[in-house]
């Protein structure tokens, strides 16, 4: 499988090392009142969909930045890749 | 029909032609009691056990292909219960106990072999760890023996014991671990289920869950609505494609892992090795086949294939302790679905819908499990508590912190 390194170009994913589900980007408020339910979503409940995933890849052997990585679990082909602070910028998130 | 030595004697007299299909192909019913979801090990096992142990009837169990092409037709058959932790280790000697009875209680050769089962050490920590564990299993009533390099040796010559990185100072051997003729598991559970009234219809994909005011009332399949008492969830790398349907999330992710078959050889490696530091085990099948296996692939896939990185890392692991490995050509490789979960152990539980429950989360040990999954399941099902051995197996263990982490890897499913 190659990832398509937004900065690198294409580089063999087993230069990296997955993390999972890119929804683990945005980390709960831990001072809401409902923080002990959101934080165990967050912390062990997955969608784990068959077809498209955005999962967050991390190169671990390069350049050290996390990806979001949008694949399809089916075929495992990846159809988008993006650095993932871009994307959690985009998304709301101020650090 | 009774099979027996005597039948297969007739039989071969009698020009085979007394034999009849091992179970019916049974047409869905409008209403059943209990619709088991899934026609892998766990399910007809359910099925199976409901009907023996628990004397319910009006059992189905649904398959959406056909008996045997899941996990359980796919894994490499190791049986063992080497576990550590309390919430474990009863369950899977209780697994074991039952194997070793299983092919009387089915009348059906599942080939099950205790050929035993030897876990490389190769530091101190190591072997701590491994002395710590065999204590745990001793004191559940299961076996273990620490063995010498020599005493390993002396079964094993082939092994490489003075690999630079990971000599191999010892090993935690179960005897009464071994193999089992996977196909046969399911086979045998399905004929025996069968016997007892249990329908097993194949070509029976379950599209959605009828629920009405927190009820399941029952399943929408491909070929219809089926009416059910109880719900039963059992499609293990499935299971949150089916349980989206029911509007629940679960703490698993799907997963592939390969397994692979070497050439037909002579009789050479007489148990199972695994060598957990290499991320390598093996066996030889009965057919001479050396089966091995290793990592998973290690992102979410539902293809039943995996990639290269791992059929590398996989040989290389092999041929660091057991080289003359690399004279074998290797006849197939495949993948299988694997429901990781968030902790490496499983569930077996009610849900908070009424009428449906879910077993699922076996990771890559499912196999061995199949004889104790399929009685707790019954248990619970007929009688709404957990079996004994089962009561960890909880969903509700993640949100008050009673994870059952074997390797204390934490929340993170590819590294179970
Ligand atoms: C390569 C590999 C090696 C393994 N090695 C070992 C091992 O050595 N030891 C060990 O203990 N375990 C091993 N395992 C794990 C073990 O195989 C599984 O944990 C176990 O088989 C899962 O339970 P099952 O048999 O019920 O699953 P399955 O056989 O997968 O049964 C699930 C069934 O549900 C059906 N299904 C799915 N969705 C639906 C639907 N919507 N409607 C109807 N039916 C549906 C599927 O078609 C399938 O037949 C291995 C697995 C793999 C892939």
């Amino acid at each position: 499988m190659l990832i398509n390194h937004p900065i690198l170009g294409p580089r063999d994913a087993a230069e990296f090392v997955y993390k999972g589900d890119a929804r683990l980007i945005h980390r709960p408020d831990w001072q809401a009142d409902d923080a002990v339910a959101q934080f165990t979503d967050y912390g062990y409940l997955r969608d784990n969909p068959a077809g498209l995933h955005r999962e967050l890849w991390f190169h671990e052997q390069g350049d050290r930045s996390w990806l979001v990585v949008t694949r399809d679990t089916t075929t495992h082909e990846i159809t988008k890749v993006e650095l993932a602070r871009d994307v959690a910028r985009a998304e709301g998130r101020s650090r | 029909m009774h099979y027996s030595g005597f039948k297969v004697i007739k039989e071969a007299l009698t020009g085979h032609r007394g034999w009849g299909p091992a179970w019916r192909d049974a047409t869905p019913k409008a209403q059943y009691d209990y619709v088991i979801i899934g026609g892998g090990g766990h399910g007809l096992a359910t099925a199976y056990y409901l009907a023996k142990e628990f004397k319910q009837a009006r059992i189905a169990v649904l398959e959406k292909g056909w008996i045997g092409g899941g996990n359980v037709g796919r894994n490499t058959t190791i049986i063992r219960s080497n576990y550590l932790l309390d919430g474990n280790e009863p369950f899977y000697e209780f697994s074991l106990k039952l194997w070793e009875g299983l092919e009387q209680d089915l009348n059906y050769n599942a080939m099950v072999s205790q050929r035993g089962i030897l876990n490389l050490i190769h530091s101190d920590a190591q072997r701590d760890a491994f002395i710590r564990r065999g204590n745990a299993m001793i004191l559940n009533g299961a076996d273990a023996e620490l063995l010498s390099t020599a005493q390993i040796v002396e079964r094993y010559p082939f092994l490489n014991v003075n690999n630079a990185r990971f000599p191999i100072k010892g090993g935690l051997a179960q005897h009464r671990g071994g193999t089992v003729r996977h196909d046969a598991v399911a086979w045998g559970y399905a004929r025996a289920a069968d016997r007892r009234g249990v329908d097993i219809i194949q070509n029976c994909e379950v599209t959605g869950f009828r629920i009405e005011n927190g009820t399941c009332k029952g399943v929408e399949t491909s070929r219809g609505f089926i009416g059910a008492g109880k719900v039963a969830s059992c499609v293990a790398g499935s299971s949150s494609r089916l349980m989206e349907k029911a509007g629940m999330r679960l703490p698993i992710e799907s997963h592939v892992l390969q397994a692979f078959v070497s050439e037909g050889l002579k009789p050479l490696l007489p148990g199972v090795i695994t060598f957990g530091a290499g991320h390598f085990y093996c066996s030889q099948s009965d057919k001479g086949g050396l089966v091995f296996g290793g990592d998973l692939d290690g992102y979410n896939s539902y293809a039943q294939r995996g990639n290269l990185p791992v059929v590398e890392d996989v040989c290389e692991g092999g041929m660091a302790i057991f080289p003359n490995l690399g004279r074998a050509r290797l006849l197939r490789m495949w993948g299988g679905i694997m429901d990781m979960s968030m902790d490496g152990s499983p569930i077996i539980d009610r849900t908070h819908i009424d009428g449906l429950y879910f077993n699922g989360g076996w990771c890559y040990g499912g196999f061995k499990a199949t004889p104790a999954s399929g009685y707790a399941y019954a248990h619970l099902l007929a009688t709404d508590t957990p079996h004994k051995t089962a009561t960890a197996y909880r969903f509700d263990r993640f949100a008050t912190g009673h994870m059952i982490d074997e390797k204390g890897m934490g929340n993170q499913p590819n590294l179970h």
